[in-house]
């Protein structure tokens, strides 16, 4: 494989990767409010507090993304970014009924109840899920001059993946699915992206590799 | 001009009294003759709430606030009663005078409509009778924390045009169960029309097992009434109704005739899934 087409690959990968990012940060956001409601009603605040969450988080997950591709920036802690983020989206299924009812049970006003339980579920996943986009943006710029159309393009694919991925949850996938099968989904597109910026960026140095040492 | 075409024929010879925007809806009040009513979200065309009649605010206007009554065929007499749906309060006003020593407890998610229902339909707070403005599912997971029982529960909190999808679900209901004493019955103002019928009729079977379908010709309204143990027969029914009709004839309460519509025969769709926590998309059902 020449080194012009495995680049391609490599850019194609990142930015249908950064597109399922996006998908998936819309799509939890969006079940959120349908998890949430059975302890906290469905409010304005409710979404309010989910809202804020993940901006915070995103806004978190930005700044620590960006100082992580300062030094070494490299496709094995890239695809660590998604296959965190599918591991910190499991206690969402596993753990949402115990730590919501917790938080019920110690905060009386819903509007701080559903921020705090927004909190518990979503701050970490949504932080990690965050770190993705300057990564990306880092790993796509070869040369200075370029890198605001890189990001510019980095921004289309993961927003336009958001906007799927809310319509989709919105429209379709509650109609279709159980809010947790919904989940689980999404943590399986994770982690094989995660698997998949693996492969692209290995697999085909390890084949080189090997037909060199054939040559020899 | 394009407006008032859409807008329903009662209100265009109406005076509107009141307009208010709440976080949940747009309320406006009309008066035509004596007739005043609450109506939510007039521009999507939505239809009286509630009404009253200002001369005799006593007497009930709407075919369903008076077959709410019905559930005093199952459970006479109760002590302790909770509303769910404040709207402009005619179901808890009703009850107060009924019973003026139960305790009734009722829960409004709008603020706005409790200020309303006080300003224009009558409706005034005692020390027997309260609102808390709070969803209702956060209301009965917290009077279930408190080991609250009640003996009359009134679901009335859909408004038509949006339903609150986490109010409708198996769990919701298990929930509302939990804080029924023995005896007590539930009285649910429910969606007669659209496939959501059967989402819905599955939904309290598989929590209640069989219940009374209550429904009046002329009348869009399906009304769910059950409890915890088997239900009445027929001519308990009858009794009960015969026993107390005439404490319900100011409120024009045509309680004799109900016993009749009460059925426990199935019509719904019985392959319809249960709605839960997990898959409740009324709102997408209720359009398909």
């Amino acid at each position: 494989m020449s080194s012009d087409k495995n680049q391609f690959l490599i850019r194609l990968t990142i930015l249908t990767v950064a597109f399922i990012g996006g998908f998936a940060i819309m799509s939890v956001e969006l079940l959120g409010g349908r998890i949430l409601s059975p302890y906290f009603g469905s409010s304005v605040y409710v979404w309010g507090s989910i809202i804020t969450v993940f901006m915070l988080s995103l806004s978190i997950g930005y700044l620590s993304g960006g100082k992580l591709s300062i030094k070494n920036p490299n496709p094995l802690t890239y695809s660590g970014f998604f296959i965190v983020a599918a591991l910190l989206l499991l206690p969402v299924i596993l753990f949402a009924e115990g730590i919501m009812e917790q938080v019920f049970l110690v905060v009386e006003d819903p509007r701080y109840g559903s921020l705090l339980a927004s909190l518990a579920l979503y701050f970490l996943p949504t932080v990690v899920l965050g770190m993705i986009s300057p990564y990306s943006i880092r790993l796509l710029v070869s040369n200075q001059s370029h890198s605001g159309h890189v990001a510019g393009q980095l921004y289309f694919v993961s927003t336009m993946g958001s906007a799927l991925g809310t319509l989709a949850t919105s429209f379709y996938f509650v109609l279709w699915f159980e809010v947790n099968q919904i989940l689980w989904g999404i943590i399986a597109v994770l982690m094989t992206a995660g698997l998949a910026v693996m492969t692209v960026n290995y697999v085909p140095a390890l084949l080189l590799a090997r037909v060199q040492n054939h040559e020899n | 001009m394009f407006l008032l075409m859409n807008l329903p024929i009662s209100l265009v010879q109406a005076e509107v009294i009141h307009e208010r925007r709440s976080l949940y809806r747009d309320i406006t009040v009309v008066q035509n003759g004596p007739r005043r009513c609450l109506i939510f979200n007039v521009r999507i065309g939505d239809r009286n709430q509630t009404c009253v009649d200002v001369d005799d605010p006593e007497k009930l206007v709407f075919s369903y606030t008076r077959m709410s009554f019905a559930g005093l065929l199952v459970r006479p007499n109760p002590k302790k009663i909770l509303v769910a749906g404040l709207g402009g309060g005619s179901i808890p006003m009703t009850f107060a005078d009924l019973y003026p020593d139960a305790q009734i407890d009722i829960v409004e998610i709008d603020r706005a409509v409790f200020d309303v229902a006080k300003e224009f339909f009558f409706f005034a707070e005692n020390e027997n009778m309260q609102v808390t403005i709070m969803d209702a599912r956060v209301f009965v997971k917290r009077a279930a924390l408190q080991n609250k029982k009640y003996d009359y529960i009134v679901l009335d909190a859909f408004t038509g045009d949006y339903i609150p999808e986490h109010l409708l679900t198996r769990e919701f209901l298990e929930e509302v169960r939990s804080i029924m004493e023995v005896d007590a019955v539930l009285v649910a103002n429910t969606f007669s029309t659209s496939q959501f019928y059967d989402y819905e009729s599955v939904t309290y079977q598989n929590v209640y097992g069989e219940f009374f379908n209550f429904k009046l010709p002329n009348s869009g309204n399906r009304i769910i009434i059950t409890r915890n143990q088997p239900l009445p027969d027929r001519g308990e029914l009858i009794s009960a109704a015969q026993q107390i009709s005439s404490r319900l004839e100011k409120y024009g309460i045509p309680i004799l005739e109900y016993p009749a519509r009460m059925s426990t025969s199935i019509d719904w769709d019985m392959s319809r899934r249960v709605l839960t926590d997990q898959f409740s998309p009324a709102n997408l059902l209720r359009d398909n």
